[in-house]
C-alpha cells in the first residue's frame, strides 16, 4: 500500500481525519491572510461535526466566520471574495446543501474565468460532506460529488485517508480555481498516518491504495476502505485485488485507471453517489475505452441504490455497496 | 430638488456635468448601434439594450473610483461602459471576437473588464448580489477602503439570494451598494404583477437605508450614489438606491412587438418627457455648464468613435479554434 508520494516528509503521526482537515485549514491560515472560513457554526461550534473546533480560537472571528443560515448568499459572497483577492473556505454543512447553492457553484465561480477570458479567477474550496449510514435519512446523507464533476471549470476531491485529506485540501486551497472538496462525514474518526508539516498533493493524481494483479476495485471517497476490506475477503480466496482510488474526480488521473485495469484485465467501479448517470458511470466508460483489448470481463459499476436514502437502519444498509457484496462481485468477474 | 440646489450640495461642477452627459451619450450610440448590427444580422445571439437607463449607471459610476468594483447585469452594457470600458473591445466581444473584452468567449452578458474593477455582466438574474457583496466583504477585510455597486432590475427582487446577502451586508456592515433599476418590468411583465408590497421596505426591513431616486436626472443618481459611497468608504454599511427609471426598448433587442404588456402611449410618454438624454441636455446647457452647440459637437464626436469601433469590431478576426479550451481551468 502506498498513500504517501515519494516526497514524504520525515515525521508523521496519527491523526483522525478531522483533525487532518483541520491541520490543513490551520497551516493554511497561518502561512496565507487571505484564507478564511465562511460558514454556519464553523466558529465557536466548530461544525457539528467538530471538525473546525480550535480554529476561531487561533484565528479569530474575521477569519473563522459564522453566518447566517443562507448557503446561496455566503457561497456567492465566497465567489466575490475569491474574485478580489481573498481565498474563502466555504463550509456547506451537508453535502445534500448543494441544491441551495448550484446556481452559485456551476453558474458563478465555474465560469467566471472563462467568461471573462481569463482576466478573473475565482480562488475557493466548497468543503462539504457525503455518505449514508449515518441515520440521517433522505436530506442528510446523499453523495452528490457527481454534480460538480458534472461541470467544466470546476475540480473535485474525494479523499479517502486523513493523509490525502491534509494534502488535497491544501492543493485546493492553493489552486487558483474554485474546488468542491467532500468529506466522508462516517470517516471523520478514521485515523492513519499523516505527514506533519508542509505536504501538499497534486490534485489529478491517483493512488494504488493496494497493489494486486487479478482485479483492479476503483473506489473513491467512503468506498476506498470498503474496498480495501473487499480485498482481504478476496485475498483469502486466493484472488489478488488492487485498490485505486482516483482521489479526485476533476482532474482524473485517467491513466492510472487505464493502467491498472491493464494490469489485471477485470475492473469495477465502487461509489457511494447514485449509480445512475454516477461517478461509477464515467470511470467505467473511461477505463472501458482505455483498456477495451486487456479486458476479460465488462466493467462493473457498483454506486448506492437509485432511491432516496431511506432512515430506517434495515433499509438504509441496503442502499450502500458493503465490501461482501464488493468482494462478491469481484468472485464472480474473476470466475472464482 | 432643482439642479441647481444639488449643484450647490455636491459641488457639481460644469465639467463633470458635461462629461456625465457625454457618458449617457456614448451609452445611448452604442446601444444604438447594438440594436443596428442585431437587425443587420451581423450580430450572433442578442442583447439587452440599455436605453432609456443610462443616468443611472453614469450617475452611479461617477460617484465610484476607478478600483471600486461593480457587478453589472444581462442589460449590462451601460454598467460596463459607466464604468469606463472601451468601445473597441466591447464591439469586439459582441461580435464573438477575440479582441473582445473576453476573447469572444463572454458575449454581451458577460463583459467584465477587470482594469475599471468590473467584476462581470451577470446572466442569471440577481446572481451577482452574492458577487458584489462578497467583493465588499473582501474590501473590508483587505481594508483597501473599496466599495462595490451591485446593479440589479427589478426583476432581481423575486430572488432570495438578494435578500440572503443584503441580510449579511446590514449584519456586517459591508461597503456595498445596492443600486435597483426599478424599470417597471420583469421582462414581459409588469412589476405589478410579481412584486407585493414596496420595494424600499425590503430594504429597511434589513436596516439598510433606502433612496428613492429619479433614474432619469443623471445628477440626482450622481448625488445620491456619492451619498452611499460616502457612507460605505466610512464604514456606515451598506445603502439601497431605487432608481426609477424605464426601458424605452424591449427586453432584448427582438423584442419589437410590445403591446400585450404595454401601451405605446406609456413607452411614448417616457421618450419625450423622461428621456435621462434630454433631461441631461436641459439641465447642462440651463446651468451654463455648456452650450447647446458644444453637445451637438459631443454628439458628433461620440457618434464618430462608435462608428470606429464597429467598423473595428467587424473587421477583428474571430478566436482561434484552440481558445475552446483555453481558460476552463485558472
Amino acid at each position: 500500500m502506498s498513500t504517501l508520494s515519494a516526497t514524504e516528509p520525515v515525521t508523521s503521526r496519527k491523526l483522525t481525519f478531522g483533525q487532518a482537515v483541520r491541520e490543513a485549514l490551520a497551516e493554511e491560515m497561518r502561512r496565507d491572510p487571505t484564507v478564511f472560513i465562511m460558514g454556519e457554526d464553523v466558529a465557536e461550534a466548530g461544525t457539528p461535526f467538530k471538525v473546525l473546533s480550535g480554529l476561531v480560537e487561533e484565528f479569530g472571528t474575521e477569519r473563522v466566520m459564522d453566518t447566517p443560515i443562507s448557503e446561496a448568499g455566503f457561497t456567492g459572497m465566497g465567489v466575490g471574495a475569491a474574485m478580489t483577492g481573498m481565498r474563502p473556505v466555504i463550509d456547506i454543512m451537508f453535502g445534500d446543501f448543494l441544491g441551495l447553492v448550484m446556481d452559485q457553484i456551476a453558474n458563478q465561480a465555474a465560469k467566471v474565468h472563462y467568461m471573462s477570458g481569463g482576466t478573473l479567477r475565482a480562488p475557493m474550496v466548497i468543503r462539504t460532506t457525503l455518505g449514508a449510514t449515518r441515520r440521517s435519512a433522505a436530506q442528510h446523507s446523499q453523495s452528490l460529488h457527481a454534480w460538480p464533476s458534472h461541470i467544466p471549470g470546476l475540480k473535485v476531491v474525494v479523499p479517502s485517508t486523513p493523509a490525502d485529506a491534509k494534502g488535497l485540501l491544501k492543493a485546493a486551497i492553493r489552486d487558483n480555481g474554485p474546488v468542491v472538496f467532500f468529506e466522508d462525514k462516517m470517516g471523520y474518526a478514521l485515523k492513519g498516518d499523516v505527514p506533519e508539516g508542509e505536504y501538499v498533493l497534486e490534485l489529478g493524481k491517483a493512488d494504488v491504495k493496494r497493489v494486486g494483479e487479478d482485479i483492479t476495485i476503483v473506489a473513491t471517497s467512503s468506498m476506498v476502505l470498503v474496498a480495501l476490506e473487499a480485498a482481504e475477503l478476496l485475498a483469502a480466496d486466493g484472488i489478488s485485488a488492487e485498490v485505486v482510488d482516483p482521489r479526485t474526480t476533476v482532474p482524473l488521473d485517467v491513466e492510472a485507471l487505464i493502467r491498472s485495469a491493464k494490469k489485471t484485465s477485470r475492473a469495477i467501479v465502487v461509489d457511494e453517489g447514485y449509480q445512475r448517470y454516477g461517478v461509477t458511470a464515467e470511470l467505467a466508460a473511461v477505463i472501458s475505452d482505455g483498456a477495451f483489448y486487456y479486458l476479460d470481463a465488462p466493467v462493473k459499476r457498483m454506486g448506492a441504490m437509485d432511491v432516496p436514502v431511506p432512515f430506517s437502519p434495515v433499509l438504509e444498509d441496503l442502499t450502500v455497496p458493503t465490501a461482501a457484496a464488493v468482494a462478491a462481485e469481484a468472485r464472480r468477474l474473476c470466475r472464482k | 430638488m432643482s439642479p441647481q440646489e444639488v449643484q450647490q450640495e455636491v459641488q457639481l461642477d460644469g465639467e463633470l456635468g458635461v462629461e456625465l452627459y457625454r457618458r449617457m451619450l456614448r451609452i445611448r450610440h452604442f446601444e444604438e448601434q447594438v440594436n443596428e448590427l442585431y437587425r443587420g444580422g451581423k450580430m450572433p445571439g442578442l442583447a439587452h439594450l440599455y436605453i432609456g437607463e443610462e443616468a443611472v449607471a453614469v450617475g452611479v459610476c461617477a460617484a465610484l473610483h476607478d478600483d471600486d468594483y461593480i457587478t453589472s447585469t444581462h442589460r449590462g452594457h451601460g454598467h460596463c461602459l459607466a464604468k469606463g470600458a472601451e468601445l473597441n473591445p466591447m464591439f469586439a466581444e459582441l461580435l464573438g471576437k477575440e479582441a473582445g473584452y473576453c476573447h469572444g468567449k463572454g458575449g454581451s452578458m458577460h463583459i467584465a473588464d477587470t482594469k475599471r474593477g468590473n467584476l462581470g455582466a451577470n446572466a442569471i438574474v440577481a446572481g451577482s448580489a452574492g458577487i458584489a457583496t462578497g467583493a465588499a466583504l473582501s474590501a473590508k477585510k483587505r481594508g483597501s477602503g473599496q466599495v462595490a455597486v451591485c446593479f440589479f432590475g427589478d426583476g432581481a427582487l423575486g430572488q432570495g439570494v438578494l435578500y440572503e446577502v443584503m441580510n449579511m451586508a446590514s449584519l456586517w456592515r459591508l461597503p456595498v451598494i445596492y443600486v435597483c433599476e426599478d424599470n417597471l418590468y420583469n421582462e414581459y411583465t409588469h412589476f405589478s404583477e410579481a412584486i407585493a408590497g414596496g420595494i424600499s421596505s425590503r430594504a429597511t426591513a434589513f436596516d439598510i437605508p433606502v433612496e428613492d431616486v429619479d433614474g432619469q436626472k443623471v445628477w440626482e443618481v450622481y448625488e445620491a450614489a456619492t451619498r452611499a459611497v460616502a457612507r460605505a468608504r466610512e464604514g456606515g454599511g451598506p445603502t439601497f438606491l431605487n432608481c426609477h427609471t424605464y426601458r424605452f426598448h424591449g427586453h432584448h433587442v427582438g423584442d419589437v412587438d410590445r403591446r400585450y404588456y404595454r401601451t405605446q402611449e406609456e413607452e411614448d410618454g417616457w421618450r419625450d418627457t423622461r428621456d435621462p438624454l434630454k433631461l441631461g441636455a436641459e439641465w447642462v446647457t440651463s446651468n451654463g455648464y455648456a452650450p447647446a452647440s458644444r453637445l451637438d459637437q459631443i454628439d458628433e464626436e461620440v457618434q464618430a468613435q462608435v462608428r470606429a469601433a464597429v467598423e473595428f469590431a467587424i473587421n477583428a478576426p474571430f478566436p482561434e479554434p484552440s481558445e475552446v479550451t483555453e481558460h476552463v481551468y485558472a
